[in-house]
């Protein structure tokens, strides 16, 4: 974040979403967005567990980021993050056991999840607590976005069935549900919002952040 | 050039001076020249139903290369035959039965996925055909591997449902698929001809063998990617082939069934998906021979040539790389 001009609020909201998002601008943690999106329900909720996380570390990050020490605050956010992905973790496990048995293994994941860790790092530890929260609440409703945009792809192609409800008759392509067709989905897509960007924004992104 | 030097003799142009008269056209509409026999020979074999399949690849090709270039507002380049081939060698690939969508989505996957948005003919990092079928073996497992026998009658409209020769292999052994067709000099016969299950285009090996001696001929292929390939399949089907241990296996059955000389002739050779070097060439061909044997034998498909030339195209560049000859002259940097 450069600091040459001052960013209001909606600004930096507004750059997680279009100017940095995680997945198609940014193209980071590109694994659960190939391995939980087969279905538009595990991408919603991975979706709000990363925006829980990324919010809350922002928050933490920032407020604390007089007291860490730079040479130590690798470890320091990593047991933040690990601490807010627990609580998530254990909340999932208690009220929500359907879910949590499909992609528990990629809630405990988030704790490595590329894009927490570089709004902690980039953003949080240099930036106000109001500035770091909406930066954390853009960047999470960003990667949201992102995950239903692909699952909703990949479920109305794989499986013919929006949310678990059947839309589509007829053979579905099998393949999209497979983590060959993640990698195609999340390939046309990038492909996609790159285009747009370039017809409509010039190629200067669409907040004109990037 | 030499004619627009006799027109201004002084004038000064940057190389090359000496041009040849062939273009990506000629060469591509040789490709498809050269599949012909041995796609005629699947109409034989596999009946309507061939000619079905064969001409809704090649029509759905050759209008999504259109429609896509029309779109983006690029150069229209269907005349060079590029997709006409892509069609011909994706319906070729297919089995004669697969109901009518495989052919097409088939193709706009090949076409527009693999070479459009890659930027057209010549930055394409995967052989088109082959992805397209790929994409329809994994979407279309079912479909993609009912095979029907070959019924030689161009009026039979119902084909019988059987395995294919490497599935035999696969599934029963040696001895069933030589009790199959009779006896070994049969089964041998009967693979070099054509007449056994199998995809449209791959099973008459002789024809094949004759298109490609032709591009051979007019040098539009080298032998470097062939035969390092098929003999690499041979030696380790010999070596690993057999049940009752090493050097006990049956090479000429792996060289001669499944897609392996389509393959090795006419896809592995794709001149932008394969390395440039001769050198590297021979390395791509060791490694799809190897990887073909190691799925033949090993993996969960009873053929592997597909995907051990995609492999392969993912590797070419870097062959590329580190078979490059040395400049003339340059000093070597020392190792570290």
């Amino acid at each position: 974040m450069s600091l040459i001009r001052e960013k209001g609020n909606w600004e930096i909201f507004k750059n997680g979403i279009f100017g940095e998002n995680t997945i198609f601008r940014m193209a980071i943690s590109l694994c659960p967005s190939i391995a939980v999106t087969n279905s538009l329900k595990n991408g919603i909720t991975l979706g709000l567990a990363v925006v829980f996380v990324q919010v809350m570390v922002n928050v933490t990050v920032s407020a604390l980021r007089k007291f860490i020490h730079p040479k130590i605050r690798i470890p320091i956010f990593m047991f933040i993050i690990a601490g807010y992905v627990s609580i998530i973790d254990m909340v999932m496990a208690a009220y929500a056991r359907e879910a949590y048995r499909e992609i528990g293994l990629y809630i405990q994941i988030i704790v490595a999840f590329a894009s927490i860790f570089a709004r902690a790092e980039v953003f949080a530890s240099k930036n106000r607590l109001d500035k770091s929260f909406f930066d954390g609440l853009g960047m999470g409703i960003g990667f949201l976005l992102a995950m239903i945009i692909i699952s909703f792809f990949r479920e109305l192609l794989g499986k013919g069935t929006l949310y678990g409800l059947k839309i589509v008759a007829g053979k579905p392509l099998l393949i999209m549900i497979l983590p060959a067709g993640g990698f195609l989905a999340v390939g046309l897509l990038m492909g996609f919002f790159n285009w747009i960007d370039i017809r409509f924004y010039g190629g200067k992104g669409a907040s004109g952040a990037a | 050039m030499a004619v627009e030097q006799k027109r201004h003799p002084l004038i000064v142009s940057v190389s090359p001076h000496v041009r040849d008269r062939e273009t990506v056209g000629r060469i591509m509409w040789s490709v498809n020249l050269s599949l012909m026999p041995a796609l005629i020979a699947s109409f034989y074999y596999f009946g309507p139903r061939a000619v079905f399949v064969t001409a809704l690849c090649i029509i759905s090709s050759v209008l999504s290369e259109y429609l896509f270039q029309k779109a983006l507002k690029r150069q229209i380049t269907i005349s060079d035959g590029s997709a006409f081939l892509t069609g011909l060698l994706l319906g070729m690939n297919l089995p004669p039965s697969v109901p009518f969508y495989i052919p097409i989505v088939g193709s706009v996957v090949a076409v527009v996925i693999t070479k459009q948005l890659f930027g057209g003919l010549g930055y394409n990092i995967f052989n088109p055909a082959l992805i397209g079928r790929a994409f329809l073996l994994i979407t279309w497992p079912r479909a993609m591997t009912t095979w029907s026998a070959p019924t030689a009658q161009f009026t039979a409209l119902d084909a019988k449902t059987t395995a294919t020769p490497l599935g035999i292999l696969k599934e029963e052994g040696i001895n069933k698929l030589i009790e199959e067709f009779g006896s070994k000099g049969d089964l041998y016969i009967n693979l070099l001809f054509g007449n056994r299950a199998g995809s449209l285009g791959e099973t008459s090996v002789i024809l094949l063998l004759i298109g490609a001696a032709y591009l051979l001929y007019k040098r539009y292929i080298t032998w470097h990617i062939p035969i390092s390939f098929l003999s690499t399949v041979a030696i380790l089907a010999w070596v690993f082939g057999g049940k009752e241990g090493l050097f006990t296996g049956d090479p000429l059955i792996h060289l001669l069934s499944g897609g392996l000389i389509l393959g090795a002739f006419f896809m592995a050779t794709d001149y932008v998906t394969c390395p440039t070097i001769r050198k590297g060439q021979i390395i791509f061909g060791i490694g799809c021979g190897a990887i073909t044997m190691l799925i033949r034998l090993k993996g969960g498909f009873p053929e592997g040539v597909m995907f051990a030339i995609l492999l392969m195209n993912c590797f070419a560049p870097l062959i590329d790389r580190n078979v490059k000859p040395e400049l003339f002259g340059a000093v070597k940097e020392k190792k570290r």
